[in-house]
């Protein structure tokens, strides 16, 4: 920058410029300028390390101990009991069909948008839309299905007194793990076309000319070429959606209030009460065991974003 | 091409296929909120409709019977406040000062704001709870000290939009125009890179508001009242006025991100301001 450019004042001049000009006094030894300039990223690195690093530690590391403070992988081969792999399998099931449902139906909307004006009335409207709903999440996602599937719902009862349909035949569904899928799917799909759209836009035009130009059919141009080119992004926005699922809490605290089903509302338990299965610190080595599939997916995420951002100009 | 050309050979959806498309699901989508704006006019379990609950809210009492909920109100805000605070004064001056004088380290500050996505916050929480014992220590045990955390929360979202700001303006070529015409280091910050990074830093704050506004599983978890909480806790005996809250909190949402798209979408305008 400028003291890197700057030219290097004579050797006699410096003590008579840095006597009349303390600022050029100061700019002159750049290292102390530097060392200035790092103690500038102080602030920032000391908070992120007191209310990130050291939460994510703490978290991880209560799991390897037991209450009296001892060393103890009690916890984590606790992780391997049946009710604790019933909990992750819960949440990998309704992790994984919401993000398939999220994604698929994304994905249409996504390209049902294909051809509209970036900037246009319609495209500002649907993003804006899908940056609201998919940021909400939470206690108010509970109310509004409550409010439409609960057992007063207005879906419920339109269903129930007009077409005589009983949504709740089997017992009321909607305060266990299968209620979860309808509120989760509807944060999943603004994500889906908030995730894929640019991937979905960065098709060439040119490239479906192309193939039409050599007689290629519609389909032809979306099975060879518009599918492949697509295929990392939907895959990447298919394991973003996965997480984001896998990791969500408010709404699953909001409608199960009993049972601990998928391991955040098993984490909450944990807290809560401090005696989950016998075990003190099993908060610790579920919120591990989640960081582990929270980890793998975003490694696998970040990959694909690379792989899509090939064809993104 | 022209667009009915794209159309024929199968590159983008016809004008029916679109509106129907969009048209089913955006009515599916609705359903959800026309079912919460129902549900606030119901009459109990009676199957007529009143407008007592909304009645109520504006009564004289409302500020007696709903103190509760105002209070957490008042704590969800302060909370926004002081995040915002953080974001604006941890946050920025750190990207601006790696994004001119470390470059190199671009790519570390990038990977430390977007773990907690990977570290979310029912993980992020487990941890929290030690530190906070000892923050309530030094700090007392006001509300206000959640927003620490917040901070944490907001990261991936507050440094996408100061960076893509950052990136869209020349920061080199700004700063070294203004060194030469004899600008110190603090002038050019204030003087010449924050005016220029006025959209960038406004949609920052926007968003993360929106995030403290929605945010219950710190909040729940650490025992604390915020918006979130106590719309869960006023549910059980009032859940009209639960659901009024949501749908005023949902309104606020969709206006700052508006806001947002809007700031996104805007070309920047050279004319005088």
């Amino acid at each position: 920058m400028s003291l890197a450019t700057a030219p290097a004042p004579e050797q006699d001049g410096v003590e008579l410029t840095a006597r009349h000009h303390p600022r050029v006094a100061l700019a002159k030894p750049s290292n102390r300028r530097r060392r200035l300039a790092y103690a500038g990223l102080t602030p920032f690195a000391v908070y992120v390390l007191i209310f990130l690093a050291l939460p994510t530690v703490l978290a991880v590391v209560t799991g390897f101990f037991s209450d009296d403070g001892s060393l103890t992988f009690e916890n984590i081969t606790g992780l391997f009991t049946p009710t604790i792999l019933a909990t992750f399998g819960g949440s990998f099931w309704l992790s994984g069909i919401t993000a398939v449902i999220g994604a698929v139906v994304g994905a249409l909307i996504c390209y049902a948008m294909l051809g509209t004006k970036v900037g246009g009335l319609l495209r500002t409207i649907i993003e804006s839309a899908a940056s609201v709903l998919a940021q909400f999440g939470g206690v108010m996602l509970a109310f509004a299905f409550i409010a439409t599937i609960g057992v007063q719902g207005l879906i419920t009862v339109i269903l129930r007194d007009s077409f005589g349909i009983d949504i709740f035949a089997d017992g009321v569904w909607l305060y266990q793990v299968p209620g979860l899928i309808l509120p989760y799917v509807y944060f999943q799909v603004p994500l889906m076309v908030i995730t894929f759209l640019p991937a979905l836009t960065a098709l060439r035009p040119q490239w479906a000319e192309a193939s039409a130009t050599l007689g290629g059919t519609r389909f032809a141009y979306w099975r060879h070429i518009a599918a492949p080119v697509l295929a990392p992004a939907f895959l990447g926005s298919l394991l973003l959606l996965f997480a984001n699922a896998f990791s969500s809490f408010a709404t699953a605290a909001a409608l199960i209030s009993q049972g601990s089903q998928i391991v955040p509302l098993q984490i909450r338990s944990a807290l809560v009460s401090e005696t989950v299965l016998g075990r003190e610190n099993m908060a610790g080595a579920l919120a591990l065991g989640m960081i582990v599939v929270m980890v793998v997916v975003m490694w696998a995420y970040s990959v694909l974003q690379a792989r899509t951002s090939r064809w993104q100009k | 091409m022209s667009a009915n050309q794209a159309v024929r050979i199968g590159a983008e959806p016809s004008p029916l296929v679109r509106r129907l498309i969009l048209g089913i699901i955006g009515a599916i989508f609705l359903i959800p909120v026309i079912a919460m704006i129902e549900f606030t006019f119901r009459n109990g379990l009676a199957g007529d409709y009143t407008t007592s609950h909304w009645a109520g809210l504006f009564s004289e009492d409302s500020a007696r019977t709903y103190r509760g909920l105002y209070q957490a109100i008042g704590n969800s805000l302060v909370l926004a406040a002081v995040t915002v605070g953080i974001v604006l004064v941890l946050l920025l001056p750190t990207m601006v000062l790696v994004h001119m004088q470390f470059p190199r380290l671009k790519r570390t500050l990038e990977f430390i704001c977007i773990i907690p996505i990977t570290v979310p916050a029912i993980v992020l929480v487990v941890g929290l709870a030690p530190v906070y014992s000892v923050v309530v220590q030094v700090l007392g045990g006001s509300t206000w000290t959640l927003a620490f955390a917040y901070g944490i929360t907001v990261l991936p979202y507050a440094y996408r939009a100061i960076q893509g700001n950052l990136d869209a303006i020349p920061v080199k070529t700004l700063s070294e125009a203004a060194s030469t015409l004899g600008a110190g280091w603090m002038t050019v910050l204030w003087q010449v890179l924050l005016p220029n990074l006025r959209r960038g830093v406004l949609a920052a704050s926007f968003i993360s508001i929106a995030v403290v506004l929605g945010e219950f599983t710190i909040a729940s978890l650490l025992n604390r009242r915020n918006l979130q909480t106590a719309l869960l806790q006023v549910s059980q005996s009032d859940p009209w006025v639960a659901v009024i809250f949501a749908l005023a909190a949902l309104a606020l949402a969709f206006v700052l991100l508006l806001i947002i798209g809007r700031l996104g979408s805007a070309t920047p305008s050279r004319r005088k301001s």
